[in-house]
């Protein structure tokens, strides 16, 4: 029963990782995009792609959590209480993202545009640095089970840092191909291009951070390296080969399938972490097992997740296809 | 286990600061997310059936739940990291007893979100009825939420649904006991009616400085109107069940109780205070009625009610003062709306329109603010009165804090944080209340319809 609801912890966190990514990875465009004017027109293009589904993307990160203190309660105590100043960081960031955002959006005159353009923006990069710290923690070991780690040396380490950064890339690189995609759907092939070596630039520097990733890995995350050379890798391969896909095929200027693969290969090396640190939900301190609530709340939870399944897939799909289908214009 | 303790006691009271500051500061957008969309809707079904101002207004309102909803989501999700990172012991003994409650609010988050993206940009696209379907969830979303939601917090007051161990741990968790708790039955209606009061009143409150500021034309009188009608009938159900939860708690939480009503000694024939000072077991200034508090809790002055004396040292709420004046304002609050609300309704059924004096609309004005005060007063009443237990008669808050040290650090961040969010909030709406007034968007003007 705990494995379930692990397995609907770590669905949770892929969808987080894909939808909130490339939320987050549209942020860090909007803050590479340079001045108010060179940057006009691709700041329209990610407004219009993520001001409708936001807040619906965020949703993931709160259910997360509760799946997470509700069926794994010990794990959910001890990780914050020794994570406690990076997760600090990432709330701070996902408070000015999200009304830095909301702020611009209904304000007229340019300085306060810039202003509350340059918060979201900047929070947009900070916040999957700050959480891929936290996930770097966890997977080298760092957290205790009874909580109450370092506070400082338990998310600074070298595993930590290349997580955070590698979460910034991929999320940009998600975000990228997203963009690559609306901009052809919106017939600005000139903004296609703009992102597309953007992408481009983003897959190889998240490519090269993913090699950087294994030795470090194999170097301080053993456990987890050694479960995804063995268990994880038909997730790791499926990753490589769908991300390398997915550029090609944009390249090429395919309007189908490059999203696809896209979120392929970030959901992949997701459920690859989440597969490879099995047994233990906080490596080498706490096994799923161990953590997980008694049977009812377990069952309870998993009614909840179905429910979200039933309700809350549909709903969602309609909200995509109408934004899709540009329904959902101010 | 000594120094963790220390450091613990040192934690404790910024910790709490911070709880209470960012709870109050989400409580009045949660308020408005519930609420602000059924008020909305209601101007939006008028406005299908051909009334044009009201059409306006509830496309304005949409625009103004866009930014509440999102300073909202930030703010809860700020509170969901708060949970863990400023009561870690708190959700690792008790997470998976009281986590439902919060994972079913995800599930009607989820569905708000949704909703509210759909309807909220939806305006121009869809058609007239679909557009006003897609608001309807929401609602329902908000609902469900608030119940969710409060539900957990009714957990932390009434703790039921769960067995432990020898050692302390949760071996049985009984989720429909955990969900519906004796808190709840009180606790959540009262919490969904006051967010039907806050949202109706504050908006009504604007559209009273308009007409104040001599913008009395039928825009202005609708936008009043229908929110303020809302308000005025959640009030008296308000007051109703507010009452049952005071009576509820003399049975249940005779600590919180005896607090909040300066019940000293154990007995029949309580008094009744109105406003005064608690001074270690005296009563100052306040104004006494014989017997009327023994009344209100059993229906007769021979009613025996359970006073401070028979609490023990460490289990006594901190601040019987900050309680009952809380309590009393509240209370205070919630009659003078009543009273409000019955002078609209009489000169309403009379003549079919509103009070002509001016007091009526200073009044009005003044109502959005003060349903806020009487929100806050309610849930000081609720939460400072549980004190010391984190939950009732199983977790002392001082055994729940973090021991991460620097709360203070991070309280003064908050406060800084909050403040400029706050700000902000209000100037950005004025600011697009203004660029309203001043330039009607040509747009505006074609009221509806798909392209
Ligand atoms: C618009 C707001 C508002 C108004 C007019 C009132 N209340 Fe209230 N009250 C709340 C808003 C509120 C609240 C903020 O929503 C609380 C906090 C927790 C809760 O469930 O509701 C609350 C709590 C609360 C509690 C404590 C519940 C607990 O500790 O579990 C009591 C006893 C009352 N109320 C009683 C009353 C009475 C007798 C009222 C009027 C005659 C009244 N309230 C008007
Ligand atoms: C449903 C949701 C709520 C939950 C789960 C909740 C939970 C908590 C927790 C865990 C604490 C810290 C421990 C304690 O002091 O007992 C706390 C304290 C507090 N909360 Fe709530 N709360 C809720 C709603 C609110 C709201 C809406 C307010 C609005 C003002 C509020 C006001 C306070 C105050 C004033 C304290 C400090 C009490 C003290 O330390 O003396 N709470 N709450
Ligand atoms: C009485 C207390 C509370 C009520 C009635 C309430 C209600 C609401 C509502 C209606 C929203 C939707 C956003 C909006 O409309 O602005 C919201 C957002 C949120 N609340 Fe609260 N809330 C309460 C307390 C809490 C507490 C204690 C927590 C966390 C532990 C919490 C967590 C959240 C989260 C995570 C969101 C964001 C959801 C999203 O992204 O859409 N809330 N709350």
């Amino acid at each position: 029963m705990s494995d379930v609801v692990a397995a609907v912890l770590l669905t949770g966190a892929t969808l987080y990782a894909v939808f909130g990514g490339a939320d987050f990875g549209v942020g860090f465009w909007d803050l590479t995009a340079g001045g108010a004017e060179r940057g006009e027109e691709p700041r329209a293009l990610i407004d219009h792609a993520i001001a409708p589904v936001w807040e619906a993307n965020h949703v993931w990160l709160i259910f997360c959590l509760v799946v997470l203190w509700t069926g794994f309660p010990d794990a959910f105590a001890a990780v914050m209480s020794t994570l406690y100043v990076p997760l600090l960081a990432a709330a701070v960031g996902i408070v000015l993202r999200g009304s830095g955002f909301a702020f611009r959006k209904v304000i007229e005159h340019l300085a306060g545009r810039r202003l509350f353009g340059a918060i979201f923006a900047v929070a947009s990069v900070m916040t999957p640095f700050f959480m891929g710290t936290v996930v770097g923690a966890i997977v080298s070991g760092r957290v205790p089970a009874d909580g109450n780690g370092d506070r400082w040396s338990s998310w600074t380490g070298l595993t930590s840092i290349l997580v955070g950064v590698m979460f910034v890339a991929s999320c940009a690189y998600l975000a990228a191909v997203f963009l690559v995609v609306d901009a052809r759907h919106n017939d600005r092939e000139h903004l296609a291009l703009y992102f597309e070596r953007r992408a481009l630039g983003a897959g190889v520097v998240t490519g090269a951070l993913a090699v950087a990733g294994v030795f470090v890995l194999h170097a301080h995350a053993r456990y987890v390296f050694d479960g995804l050379v063995d268990e994880g890798l038909p997730f790791v391969i499926v990753s490589v080969l769908s991300g390398a896909a997915a550029v090609v095929l944009m390249l090429r200027g395919a309007r189908r399938g490059v999203r696809l693969l896209a979120v392929l290969a970030v959901a992949a090396v997701v459920c690859g972490g989440g597969v490879a640190q099995y047994p233990y939900l906080l490596p080498k301190s706490l096994t799923v097992a161990d953590a997980a609530a008694p049977h009812d709340t377990l069952v309870w939870l998993l009614v909840v997740f179905g429910l979200a399944a039933a309700i809350v897939a549909p709903a969602l799909a309609l909200l995509y296809s109408l934004h899709q289908r540009s329904l959902l214009d101010e | 286990m000594r120094a963790l303790s220390l450091l613990a006691a040192s934690d404790l009271l910024p910790a709490r600061e911070q709880m209470a500051f960012t709870l109050g500061f989400h409580i009045v957008l949660s308020c408005l997310g519930i609420a602000l969309p059924a008020i909305t809707l209601i101007a939006n079904w008028r406005g299908i059936r051909g009334d044009d101002d009201a059409l306006k207004l509830a496309r304005r309102w949409s625009k103004v739940m866009a930014v509440l909803f999102a300073v909202g989501a930030v703010t809860g999700t700020v509170l969901s990291f708060e949970l863990g990172l400023l009561w870690p012991r708190l959700m690792g003994r008790f997470g998976d007893v009281f986590g439902i409650g919060f994972a079913i609010e995800g599930l009607f988050f989820f569905t708000e979100a949704i909703f509210i993206a759909i309807y909220i940009y939806g305006w121009e696209r869809l058609s007239p009825r679909a557009h006003f379907w897609t608001g309807v969830p929401i609602v329902i979303a908000g609902i469900g939420g608030a119940l969710s939601v409060v539900a957990a917090n009714s957990w932390m007051n009434q703790p039921a649904g769960f067995t432990l161990d020898r050692a302390g741990h949760v071996v049985d968790v009984r989720p429909v006991e955990v969900l519906f708790n004796g808190a709840t039955p009180y606790e959540v209606p009262h919490m969904i009616l006051a967010a039907y009061m806050v949202a109706g009143f504050l908006l009504a409150s604007v559209y009273a400085v308009g007409m104040l500021r001599g913008r009395r034309d039928r825009y202005h009188r609708i936008g009043f109107v229908i929110p303020f009608t809302v308000a005025a009938i959640a009030t008296p159900v308000q007051l109703f069940v507010g009452d049952t939860a005071a009576r509820a708690i003399a049975e249940d939480q005779p600590a919180k109780f005896a607090a909040m009503e300066y019940v000293t000694e154990t007995g029949a024939n309580q008094p009744e205070y109105i406003g005064g000072f608690y001074d270690d077991g005296d009563v100052k200034a306040g104004i006494k009625i014989p017997d009327l508090d023994s009344i209100l809790v059993g229906f007769s002055s021979g009613k025996i009610v359970t006073g401070l004396d028979q609490i023990p040292d460490d289990e006594q709420p901190p601040a019987p003062t900050l309680l009952h004046l809380s309590f009393d304002t509240m209370v205070g609050i919630g009659t003078a709306l009543l009273l409000l609300g019955v002078w609209f309704a009489v000169v309403w059924w009379r003549r079919r329109e509103l009070p002509r004096t001016v007091w009526f609309l200073r009044a009005a004005a003044v109502a959005g603010v003060a349903a806020i005060a009487a929100l806050e007063c309610g849930w000081v009443v609720t939460e400072v009165g549980r004190q010391p237990w984190i939950v009732h008669g199983y977790l002392r808050t001082e055994d729940a804090v973090t021991t991460a040290g620097g709360i203070w650090w991070t309280l003064a961040g908050t406060l800084l944080l909050y403040t400029a969010l706050g700000v902000t909030t209000v100037v950005v709406l004025r600011g697009m209340a203004r660029r309203w007034r001043e330039e009607e968007i040509p747009e505006e003007d074609i009221p509806y319809g798909p392209q």
